[in-house]
């Protein structure tokens, strides 16, 4: 067992644990904003982590690992992005405590140039 | 430590396929689809460790784009763009 | 033309990433994909060229990787946190965040950052305003917003990309 190893088992535990508690934040939280919030960055974290720890437990594995990784680091905030835009487009609004709280209200069909 | 760690993905997926099924709304279905696609494609790249296939790494890679452009899809259509 | 040569690297280096091999037959496929493929995109690609490479960038793009790294881990541990929490301590809204930066790709990388670091996620971004979704909405004086949310991003943003 090399330091690399350990440091990849410890990669991998993190990971997963990121992993379950963004789901489970996807299960408990109350509107889809929140819940995109603790599954965007809980789960990409975990799959970063995941992912990584497999190529160092694997050497040989590293470079596409990597490749994986950079890609869902970039993919995975602009689908959560899209998700919410589309979301106040059909009309579903954020739960606030209270009523001004909403900067985005009125102006989310001003950009319709594309 | 495997048994762990497959114990983490399967509650996580299950948390997750939870919130699809329940979902008051599409976009909340979506969401947990993106979701499950991460879990998966990390998923993926654990099980080529635990068998030493190194095949599975190129599935997951494809698996990866392929949710993205998909989820991106989903997306677009419910915005009213496609 | 610099911009060109910029392109084709960075393709030919993800190609090496997909292979991982140095047999001469997947390094002339490689080359030739690359080619053709940086024929059709250079353009729309990058702004910058091989200028993107000066020490100085770089010093800054290192940089950013450790800021962002460690905005990503504070992150993770707050989302943990809040999950955890049988109340589940949030306090939601949408804020309106005035950006300092020019150029699109800068705030392409500005948007991705706020999603991944703590409590934010970026719904839209219209002109040089993101509108943002704030799980725990401490403030509504736009400096403060300015000053909590991205301005560590920024600066260094503005180094690399004006």
């Amino acid at each position: 067992m090399s330091v690399l190893t350990y440091l990849g088992y410890a990669m991998v535990t993190v990971g997963v644990i990121f992993l379950f508690l963004g789901a489970l934040g996807i299960f408990r939280m109350p509107d889809v904003y929140n819940r995109l919030q603790a599954g965007t960055k809980a789960t990409t974290l975990g799959a970063l982590g995941t992912i990584l720890g497999v190529g160092l437990l694997q050497p040989e594995w590293f470079w596409k690992t990597l490749i994986i990784a950079i890609f869902i680091a970039i993919s995975n905030p602009i689908s959560s992005h899209a998700l919410a835009r589309g979301s106040y487009k059909i009309g579903i609004k954020p739960i606030t405590k209270e009523d001004d709280m909403d900067a985005y209200a009125g102006v989310e069909t001003e950009n319709e140039e594309e | 430590m495997t048994i762990f760690y497959l114990i983490m993905i399967a509650l996580a997926i299950i948390f997750a396929a939870a919130r699809g099924l329940l979902g008051p709304t599409a976009s909340d279905r979506i969401v947990a689809l993106d979701s499950l696609t991460t879990i998966t494609t990390a998923g993926l790249v654990l099980l080529a460790f635990f068998f030493q296939r190194y095949i599975y790494v190129d599935v997951s890679l494809v698996y990866g784009v392929l949710s993205f452009v998909g989820v991106l899809t989903l997306a677009r259509y419910m915005e009213g763009g496609l | 033309m610099s911009r060109f040569i910029f392109t084709f690297a960075v393709y030919f280096l993800i190609w090496m990433g997909f292979t991982t091999s140095f047999d001469p037959q997947e390094l002339i496929a490689g080359a030739v994909l690359s080619l053709i493929i940086t024929f059709f995109s250079y353009k729309s690609f990058t702004d910058l060229g091989l200028s993107f490479l000066n020490p100085k960038r770089l010093f800054n793009i290192v940089k950013y990787m450790f800021v962002f790294i460690i905005a990503l881990f504070k992150a993770n541990f707050d989302v943990a946190k809040r999950v955890i929490n049988p109340k589940l301590p949030i306090n939601p809204g949408i804020v309106a965040y005035k950006t300092k930066l020019k150029s699109d790709t800068a705030k392409v990388f500005l948007a991705n950052s706020i999603t991944l670091t703590p409590g934010t996620l970026t719904v839209d971004v219209i002109g040089d305003t993101l509108y943002i979704h704030w799980i725990d909405v401490i403030t509504k004086d736009p400096q403060k917003i300015y000053s909590e949310i991205g301005e560590q991003f920024e600066v260094i943003l503005k180094e690399i990309f004006e």
